[in-house]
């Protein structure tokens, strides 16, 4: 991420309008730690993976980028200096929303319930039209003109209450029951959602239908903020490539099942090397596995889908070259292979830590166009 | 008593965190919530879930919004840019778990809408 190169486009794009001189923007950054890691290592602090519990010197020559998620503060900050657009480094989404309250409201930093109000405004439009009728359950065949979804805004009051809605004349719906289900995604403990800014309790919101897409929330309670940053660190794992093929009517299931034991078969003779091979077929079992139950004898077809992994990337690339040859050694009716050879792609993965905040500090600047 | 799906009586939405999947799973009315509290335990949600999570399973309670969330361990083949699953994020494991079969009262059941 280069929050100061995208900061010198906008002031760039400022300038062509003719607003030289009229708009600020602000700078956040600090938040990219990776030339102070092995420092940090060597200091005691161990970033151990939040998951797994591993010491980060497990892979430490293998990290690709490390930043810290700053919370709202430095955003405040930047409004407070004047600035009109923000430009940020690593920060949480909740951030982006709750800090604008905190400018215009002048909440104190240990106001954990109104904190914990934006903080929980902001999940809930963090993931756009998922809280408008989008990737929605209830009711899904019903909701209007999602082609023209209404992205959600939040109407936020100076006690914490806070309405969300969408523009008229916009597809998507709002009800008590479509917000329900964006306050779930990716919910942990919900007394306990942490953030920079505070602990936010799920359990505390009151949610009322306040007319047509309109849902008023209120009485949300927060606890105080943590000694922790979290860090978002990518490392370099290995590789990995997918091939697919598809079987057609009649008996489709067991004509892919059979492809994937010779596929199987050839690789175990080519003496390839994978950390893990897994096998789905698509239209029978990928999205839930065992609990599809067995497909009907009569599918129309079958995707046979296969990945492997591994450190090798000689390896991935020899099993990419394995797929085609199926269509004309494997079983019948098969199709689907005109894409060509499967990607070989870099996995680089995520490792999640913490990091005292006393040992980061978020930097703000104010540049004018 | 009558036999119901999930999917009858309650709404879902799933994520991810790492290799660990959520569901949030939503009573689609109030009179549902408290069978959703009885039924939908850690046990039954684990016993469900066989073959497709591979670690434990955490449930957590939201009476005000009338919802569980399921916290699934090592379900989602290592998780993130490592799994070579289709569905690497969960995002189907909603509807997975709607999939569970339960018997509630006929009073109850008469509340199901079509």
């Amino acid at each position: 991420m280069n929050p100061r190169g995208c900061s010198e486009a906008v002031l760039g794009v400022a300038r062509n309008l003719g607003l030289a001189g009229k708009v600020s923007v602000g700078i956040v950054h600090g938040d990219d730690i990776m030339e102070r890691l092995e420092q940090f290592v060597a200091d005691g602090i161990e970033l151990r993976n939040m998951d797994t519990g591993e010491s980060l010197t497990t892979v430490l020559d293998r990290v690709q980028s490390a930043n810290v998620y700053f919370g709202a503060w430095p955003i405040v900050e930047a409004l407070s200096r004047g600035a009109r657009i923000v430009v940020t480094g690593r920060c949480t989404d909740t951030g982006l929303t709750l800090a604008p309250m905190l400018h215009e409201f002048g909440w104190a930093r240990d106001d954990w319930d109104r904190v914990a109000a934006g903080t929980i405004a902001g999940h809930t439009i963090e993931c756009g039209a998922q809280a408008s009728g989008g990737n929605c359950m209830v009711d899904w065949e019903t909701i209007p003109d999602l082609a023209n979804v209404g992205y959600p805004i939040v109407e936020a009051s100076s006690d914490g209450s806070f309405v969300i809605t969408k523009h008229p004349g916009t597809g998507g719906r709002i009800t008590p029951a479509v917000i329900k289900e964006q306050l779930v995604y990716e919910m942990g403990d919900p007394q306990a959602y942490i953030t920079p800014d505070c602990v936010a309790d799920f359990t505390s919101i009151q949610l009322a239908d306040d007319g047509p897409d309109r849902v008023r929330m209120s009485g949300i309670r927060g606890n105080p903020e943590t000694e922790f940053y979290k860090v978002s660190i990518s490392y370099s794992a290995g590789y990995k490539a997918v091939g697919t093929l598809v079987y057609a009517w009649p008996d489709a299931f067991r004509k892919a099942e059979a492809a994937d034991r010779i596929l199987r078969e050839r690789l175990d003779r080519l003496g390839l090397h994978f950390d893990e091979v897994l096998t789905e077929f698509v239209g029978a079992n990928a999205c839930h596995g065992p609990l599809a139950g067995t497909p009907p004898g009569d599918l129309a077809e079958v995707e046979f889908r296969i990945g492997v992994r591994s450190e090798s990337k000689a390896d991935v690339e020899r099993f990419t070259k394995e797929l085609a040859p199926l269509v004309l050694t494997g079983p019948p009716n098969v199709t689907g292979f005109a894409g060509g050879r499967p990607r070989v792609q870099e996995i680089v993965a995520y490792w999640p830590a913490l990091i005292p905040k006393s040992v980061v500090e978020p930097v703000v600047e104010i540049a004018e166009a | 008593m009558k036999k119901v799906r999930l999917l009858d009586i309650a709404h879902a939405r799933s994520g991810d965190k790492g290799d660990t999947a959520n569901v949030g799973l939503i009573a689609r009315r109030p009179e549902f919530y408290p069978v959703l509290v009885e039924h939908v335990t850690v046990d039954s949600v684990k016993a469900h879930f066989k073959g497709l999570v591979h670690g434990g399973v955490e449930r957590f309670e939201l009476p005000n919004l009338e919802a569980l969330n399921f916290l699934l361990h090592e379900a989602l083949g290592g998780g993130g840019t490592l799994s070579l699953k289709t569905d690497a994020q969960g995002k189907t494991y909603s509807s997975a778990l709607l999939r569970m079969e339960i018997e509630i009262d006929d009073d109850l059941a008469r509340l199901i809408s079509d």
